[in-house]
C-alpha cells in the first residue's frame, strides 16, 4: 500500500496541489493578497509539463473569469481564484456561467472590505456568495473550508458538485485558512479527462461539430422572454435538487446543548475553543458549522432551534449569515450576532465574552 | 501534551521562519500543528508574529487569547504579549533593544541574549536559530536531532553547507538557557 504522505502547507498551497491532482484542465487568475500563493504554487508546480494543465496569469480578473467561461463551455474542468475585490470584478462572468449552466470552480479567499479594504481575514462576502452576487436569479454551490485539509478536499468536491449539477461552485475561504499552515493529506493523482470522455460525460459541451449530432450552441442571450422563463424554471429546479441533496454541516456538542453557536470557516474553530472553555465552566453550548453555505443547513437548524434557549451567530462581518439562521429558526429563540470587521479576527475569549453578554449565566 | 506559542519580533528577524521550522519539526515528530502568521506587508522594520500550536490531539482554534509560551524579540511585542501569557506560563525574551523589561511575577521569565550571541558568531543570520535553540532549551518539545533532520529536508540541497552553522546556532541557544 502507498504510504500516506502528510505535508505541512498553507491552505492556498493546498488548493493549488489539489487542483493539479484532481486533473484540473486549466487555471486562470490574477494575483491578489491573501491568495496569491495559489497562482504562485501552480507556477512552481509547472503542471503543464506533467498533467498538461494550463496555468495562466490573465491580464485581469475580468479576463480570468471569461477564460473560465470559455473553458467550461468546452467541458473542461477549469477554475479561477481571487480575493474579495477581484471576485466583485468577476460577477458579470459568474452570472453568465450560471446562465450557461456550466460547471467551474471559483475560489474566494476573503479579505476585509468594502472597497479595496484590507488584506486581512474577513467573511464579509457571505451575501455576495450565497445570494447570487451577479445579476439574475442564480445560485452558486458555496463550500466554506475550516482547515487546510478541507481547502484541499473541497477542490475535488467543488468540481464534482459543479459537474453533477452543471452549475458553478465556489470555495468561500477566509484569509486565516488561506495563510495558515497545517497538516494535510493531499488527494491521489487522477488523470485529466480525455476528449472522448468529455464528449461522453458532457454531451452539452462545445467540442467541435461532429457530423453525428446537432451543434451545441452556448449562449446566455435569449430575447424571447417565454423561453427565458422556461430556462429560469429549469435553473430553479436544479437549485431545489441541490437544496435537497447537497447540504453539508458539522456539529459539536449539540446532543445536550442549551445554547447554539453558528459559525462557518475558520471562525467556527475559534468558537469551538470558546465553547470548550465554556463547557469547563458547565455552560452547555453546541456548535453548528455550515459547510455548504448554499445550500444552507436550514432543516437541521430548525430542528435544533426547538431544543435550545438561544443562538449566537459569529461571523467576520456585520451580520450576514444571521439572516439565514433567523429564517431557518423562525426566530423561535433569541438570536444574536457577534462579529469583528475590516480584517480583525476575534480570539476565543472575545467570543466567550460576547456569548456571556447576551446570555448571562 | 499541548503547547500554545506566540513568537513575535521585527520583520526580518526570522520569526516566521523560526515558527515554520518548529512546526515542521513537530510534524516530523508525529504531532498535530498549526502555524498562523500575522501576514501582511511586514517586511524588515515592521512587527511580525506567528502563533504555533503543537498538540498530541486535535487543534481547534488557530487564533488564541493567551499562550503557554511567548518568544519576544522586540519592545512592541513585549508590550503587546506579556499580559497574554497564561499564569504559570513562560516568557522568553531577548533584552537587546528592550528598555522596559517584563514585570510579571506569576510567569517564568527567561532572558536570552541571543542578539549578543549572534554577534559572537559574527553572523546575524543565525539569530533566529539561536532563539529557537533557547526555546528548546527551556521547553524541549522536540529533540534537537528532529530539528536538524527537518532543516535538512526544508533547506534546499545547495545550501546544505549551512547545516553545521545552524546546528551550532541551535546548540549555542540551548546553552544560553542551561
Amino acid at each position: 500500500m502507498e504510504k500516506t504522505e502528510i505535508k505541512l502547507m498553507k491552505g492556498n498551497e493546498a488548493i493549488a496541489h489539489a487542483a493539479v491532482r484532481y486533473g484540473c484542465d486549466g487555471y486562470f487568475g490574477y494575483p491578489i493578497t491573501p491568495q496569491s500563493e495559489i497562482l504562485e504554487t501552480l507556477e512552481n508546480l509547472q503542471p503543464w509539463d506533467t498533467t498538461g494543465m494550463v496555468v495562466l496569469q490573465a491580464e485581469s480578473e475580468v479576463a480570468s473569469i471569461n477564460m473560465v467561461y470559455g473553458g467550461a463551455a468546452t467541458g473542461k474542468a477549469v477554475m479561477t481564484s481571487s480575493s474579495s475585490p477581484g471576485i466583485s470584478l468577476m460577477q458579470e462572468g459568474i452570472s453568465y456561467i450560471a446562465a450557461g449552466e456550466l460547471p467551474c470552480l471559483i475560489v474566494n479567499v476573503m479579505r476585509g472590505g468594502p472597497g479595496l479594504g484590507t488584506i486581512h481575514p474577513s467573511q464579509a462576502d457571505y451575501f455576495q456568495a450565497v445570494k447570487g452576487g451577479g445579476h439574475g436569479d442564480y445560485h452558486l454551490i458555496v463550500l466554506a473550508p475550516a482547515t487546510v485539509q478541507e481547502m484541499a478536499d473541497f477542490v475535488g468536491l467543488g468540481f464534482d458538485l459543479a459537474f453533477k449539477y452543471r452549475t458553478p461552485a465556489m470555495i468561500l475561504a477566509d484569509g486565516i485558512v488561506g495563510q495558515m499552515m497545517e497538516k494535510v493529506v493531499l488527494p491521489p493523482f487522477r488523470k485529466r479527462r480525455t476528449e472522448e470522455e468529455i464528449a461522453t460525460q458532457c454531451p452539452w459541451a462545445v467540442t467541435g461539430n461532429p457530423a453525428n449530432r446537432k451543434p451545441n450552441v452556448m449562449t446566455t442571450l435569449e430575447l424571447d422572454s417565454e423561453i427565458m422563463e422556461v430556462n429560469n424554471e429549469r435553473f430553479q429546479a436544479t437549485y431545489r435538487l441541490i437544496e435537497q441533496n447537497a447540504v453539508r454541516y458539522e456539529e459539536y456538542f449539540t446532543d445536550d446543548a442549551e445554547y447554539l453557536i453558528v459559525a462557518f470557516g475558520s471562525v467556527a474553530r475559534i468558537c469551538l475553543k470558546a465553547i470548550e472553555e465554556a463547557r469547563e465552566k458547565g455552560i452547555r453550548i453546541g456548535l453548528l458549522r455550515p459547510i455548504t453555505l448554499w445550500p444552507f443547513p436550514t432543516d437541521r437548524l430548525e430542528q435544533l432551534s426547538k431544543t435550545i434557549k438561544g443562538t449566537l451567530v459569529v461571523e467576520l462581518n456585520a451580520g450576514q449569515m444571521i439572516e439565514d439562521v433567523r429564517l431557518a429558526t423562525h426566530d423561535r429563540v433569541p438570536t444574536y450576532h457577534f462579529g469583528r470587521l475590516g480584517g480583525i479576527v476575534p480570539d476565543p475569549k472575545e467570543v466567550y465574552d460576547a456569548f456571556i453578554s447576551h446570555f448571562p449565566q | 501534551m499541548k503547547e500554545e506559542i506566540i513568537m513575535a519580533g521585527f520583520g526580518g528577524q526570522g520569526v516566521l521562519s523560526m515558527g515554520k521550522i518548529l512546526a515542521y519539526a513537530a510534524l516530523n515528530n508525529d504531532m498535530e500543528v498549526t502555524w498562523m502568521p500575522s501576514y501582511g506587508p511586514e517586511q524588515r522594520g515592521g512587527t511580525a508574529n506567528v502563533t504555533v500550536i503543537l498538540s498530541d490531539g486535535r487543534i481547534s482554534s488557530p487564533v488564541l487569547s493567551s499562550y503557554d509560551t511567548a518568544v519576544i524579540l522586540n519592545q512592541q511585542s513585549l508590550d503587546k504579549f506579556e499580559s497574554r501569557v497564561k499564569p504559570g506560563g513562560t516568557l522568553i525574551y531577548d533584552p537587546y533593544g528592550i528598555h522596559r523589561k517584563p514585570t510579571r511575577t506569576d510567569i517564568n521569565v527567561i532572558e536570552v541574549k541571543a542578539m549578543e550571541e549572534s554577534f559572537n558568531m559574527s553572523n546575524a543570520k543565525t539569530y533566529n536559530m539561536i532563539v529557537l535553540g533557547a526555546l528548546l532549551g527551556v521547553k524541549p518539545m522536540v529533540p534537537l536531532e528532529t530539528v536538524m533532520s527537518t532543516l535538512k529536508k526544508v533547506i534546499p540541497e545547495r545550501h546544505h553547507d549551512l547545516l553545521d552553522l545552524n546546528r551550532e546556532a541551535l546548540t549555542r541557544g540551548i546553552a544560553l538557557t542551561q
